[in-house]
């Protein structure tokens, strides 16, 4: 069967399984978009090409499966480099597809002619400049095998417009060949075995769970593994969910914003075990202070990732879940040899820490409306499963903080990157993979306007989701470390309450708006709010401006110099 | 000046001979903040593939590290650390020098002890070609100072692991192997 390079494009990305993708058309992609017309793809219009790539991101954080954007060449490639380097950072499966120039006059700066391989190079997993027709079907094949395989992440495929005017013989490759790339799955079973010795001699065990518990769907594994040693667990921003916050060994969140239980098991631990987390120096502080007491096993599928930050005592190359199984059985194994040591003591002095350092803020009844109130009213009036999704900011770390996360995949981050910008339009990817569920982005009054136009978009494709902006009418993280680092010295970082009117903003993009000023309005709100199914809705929420994000350790900091809410007792005996 | 002293770290990297490998491996590189003190890349007996021989500054690169990030590259088949004294290194080496009728003798002189291959002559001047060990260079091209050296340049090392031996074990992905 005779077919274009675009025709061969389309099919290729149906054989692989693409239901959506999020894109934007122009010059040097229009031969694609011509076939698209007669696919089963559902192809979602956006405003702006950042926004088709997080869409893509929140798609596959929420599905688990690749997400799909396909842009134009030039400044449309350009525009969707943060969503790429977003991915990376966050090991996110998407799959992009830029147009680019013909291949015949490339190099000679043609007109929206830019070197996208190039500059998308250090932000991708991999990336192809497709140069025949006839690689087609491979390329997109390799694409969503490095995409997904491994440590998940971005990939780019480049497609001059030459190309995919020019005709080839279609065909599906039925495997992949790719000498230099084989990740390797299967732990190693004597670093498992010394993995298991390990815990079954630590009195101060802590499990520090990262995004790759998610990325390997491994989230019933790791509780099996964590009810069977009895450990305390942690799970990082890109982990929350990953094991439930109602679950009593759940300590929650760890690093810069962390609970101070959280951080100072850590800290005091006799043992790390770290499943497919990184070493983020948003968790760990200071390097050289932190847990300097604790032994680490390092499970992680990139074993770059070993040793990178601090080294382990046990290292596993290893996926996550296939992993954690296997340390279930060794342990299990070691149970049987042993006397399984008495966690009672730890688990006290946890006990204690959570009861003297709780999470605090006040919501007087006539007072300014608090942040965290409304983080608060929305987790309790809100379905269980709900899908949470986070711009970049004060609100952000505390959706992170006083949310319960019980599910996997109901929390939706820019972790490693953080891009303000990212809740709308990943937002809208979430709900576009998961539409029977409600979603919840919780957006910062500086994050929605970068990317707001996305909820055009929304409501042309009846997306129903609902954004609560905690309207602080200031760049409020980047107030709150001028107060606290730079003497209330405050540059550049006020935005105004009413400027714009978010209300009448959502309601010219079709949205329903709703503004909510005081404590008492706020659970009302939030009903009207989840009772809307047919067209996104945009709260806004005039909060107090003053409130801060605490604890908090500051950057470079060690986690030992916490910073609790100065209305708690300072914690004493350091 | 090149030396084969501890400094260094020579990686032996078999490679795609794809569009933009070389590309791929020099931005990781300074991506992750690493020097590269020499790199020569060349065809091997394969066309599939090329071989590029990477001397890497080991101030700037803890080497587990980069070789790891290296393997992380998909066009990146192989990694073989070479330590100095498990490999045969060799770098060639053109430089001119000034030789006028009073020292051309003891160059030529200098050229024969060195088996260095005197490849164009003139008035003044004349143009030695030099292959051997990075040493070797570093001791000739101290010899030739003095008389005055007017241009030099070296490719940089190519490298293959000695044989009658294990060849080398990749200490950097131990963690793998282990
Ligand atoms: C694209 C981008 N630009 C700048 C920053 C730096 N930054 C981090 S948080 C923040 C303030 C965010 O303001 P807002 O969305 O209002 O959230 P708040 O902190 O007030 O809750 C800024 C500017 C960033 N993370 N991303
Ligand atoms: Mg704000």
């Amino acid at each position: 069967m005779k077919l274009t390079g675009a025709q061969a494009l389309i099919k290729s990305l149906e054989m692989e399984g693409t239901e959506v993708m999020f894109g934007l058309p122009g010059g040097a992609i229009l031969p694609v978009y011509d076939p698209l017309i007669d696919s089963s793809i559902r192809h979602i219009l956006v405003r702006h090409e950042q926004g088709a790539g997080h869409m893509a991101e929140g798609f596959a954080h929420a599905t688990g499966r690749p997400g799909v954007a396909m842009v134009t060449s030039g400044p449309a490639a350009t525009n969707i480099v943060t969503p790429l380097c977003d991915a990376y950072m966050d090991s996110v499966p998407i799959v992009v597809i830029t147009g680019q120039v013909p291949y015949t006059v490339i190099g000679t700066d043609a007109f929206q002619e830019c070197d996208t391989v190039g500059i998308t190079m250090p932000v991708t997993k991999h990336n192809w400049l497709v140069t025949d027709p006839q690689d087609i079907p491979r390329i997109v094949r390799e694409a969503f095998h490095v995409a997904t395989t491994g440590r998940p992440g971005p990939v780019l495929v480049d497609v001059p417009k030459d190309v995919s005017n020019q005709m080839m013989d279609w065909y599906w490759p039925d495997s992949v060949d790719m000498p230099g790339y084989k990740p390797n799955v299967k732990g190693h079973p004597k670093q498992i075995k010394d993995a298991a010795r390990l815990m079954a001699e630590a009195e101060r065990p802590v499990i520090y769970a990262g995004g790759g518990i998610l990325k390997a769907r491994a989230a019933d594994a790791l509780r099996q593994l964590a009810e069977l040693i009895g450990a305390p667990v942690v799970t990082t921003l890109m982990a929350r969910g990953a094991f439930p916050d109602d679950h009593p060994q759940c300590l929650g969140m760890p690093g810069m914003h962390g609970n101070y239980t959280s951080v100072t098991s850590m800290q005091k631990a006799d043992l790390l075990i770290a499943l497919g987390s990184r070493f983020d120096d948003r968790v760990t502080g200071k390097v050289g202070s932190f847990a300097p007491g604790a032994k680490v096993i390092h499970v992680d599928i990139d074993p770059a990732e070993l040793g990178k930050v601090r080294r382990p005592d046990v290292p596993i190359v290893g996926d996550c879940r296939l992993v954690i199984q296997e340390l279930v059985k060794a342990v299990e194994s070691e149970k049987h040899k042993r006397d399984w040591p008495d966690l009672d003591p730890w688990w006290h002095q946890l006990r204690e820490w959570q009861e003297r350092y709780p999470l605090h803020y006040e919501q007087l009844e006539d007072g300014p409306l608090k942040p965290q109130f409304c983080i608060d009213m929305l987790r309790d009036h809100t379905p269980d499963d709900t899908i949470v999704v986070a711009g970049v900011g004060q609100h952000q770390m505390w959706t992170s903080q006083r949310w319960k996360f019980n599910h996997p995949y109901t929390y939706v981050n820019s972790g490693g990157l953080g891009t303000m910008g990212f809740a709308v339009p990943a937002s809208i990817g979430a709900k576009v993979g998961m539409p029977d569920r409600m979603v919840w982005a919780i957006d910062g009054d500086g994050c929605f306007q970068m990317t707001a136009q996305e909820l055009v978009t929304a409501s042309a494709e009846r997306i129903p989701v609902k954004i609560g902006i905690l309207n602080n009418a200031y760049l409020g993280m980047v107030r709150q470390w001028q107060e606290l680092f730079y003497e209330e010295r405050y540059s550049e970082v006020y935005l105004s309450p009413d400027l714009p009117d978010y209300v009448k903003w959502a309601e010219a993009m079709g949205c329903v708006g709703f503004r909510v000023d005081t404590p008492e309005d706020v659970e009302p709100t939030i009903e009207k709010a989840n009772s809307i199914d047919d067209r996104p809705v945009v709260v806004d929420f005039r909060v107090d401006y003053k409130e801060k994000v605490y604890p908090m350790v500051p950057a470079g900091g060690s986690n030992d110099d916490i910073i609790l809410d100065p209305a708690h007792d300072k914690p004493g005996g350091r | 000046m090149a030396n084969g002293d501890a400094q260094h770290h020579i990686l032996s990297v078999l490679v795609e001979n794809k569009f933009g490998v070389l590309s791929r491996v020099a931005g990781l590189f300074s991506r992750r903040g690493y020097n590269i003190f020499s790199l020569a890349v060349s065809p091997t007996e394969d066309e599939r593939f090329s071989r590029m021989t990477v001397v890497v500054d080991a101030e700037t690169a803890p080497l587990e590290q980069v070789t790891k990030q290296l393997n992380k590259l998909i066009p990146v088949i192989k990694i073989t650390e070479l330590a100095a004294s498990d490999a045969v290194e060799r770098e060639l080496m053109l430089t001119t020098v000034r030789a006028g009728s009073e020292s051309r003798s003891q160059v030529t002189e200098l050229a024969a002890i060195f088996e260095a291959k005197i490849v164009d002559v003139g008035y003044e001047a004349m143009t030695l070609m030099i292959a051997g060990t990075p040493d070797k260079l570093d001791a000739i091209t101290d010899l030739l100072t003095p008389f005055g050296i007017v241009e030099l340049q070296r490719t940089g090392r190519i490298a293959l692991s000695k044989l009658a031996r294990q060849p080398t074990k990749l200490r950097a992905v131990r963690d793998r192997e282990a």
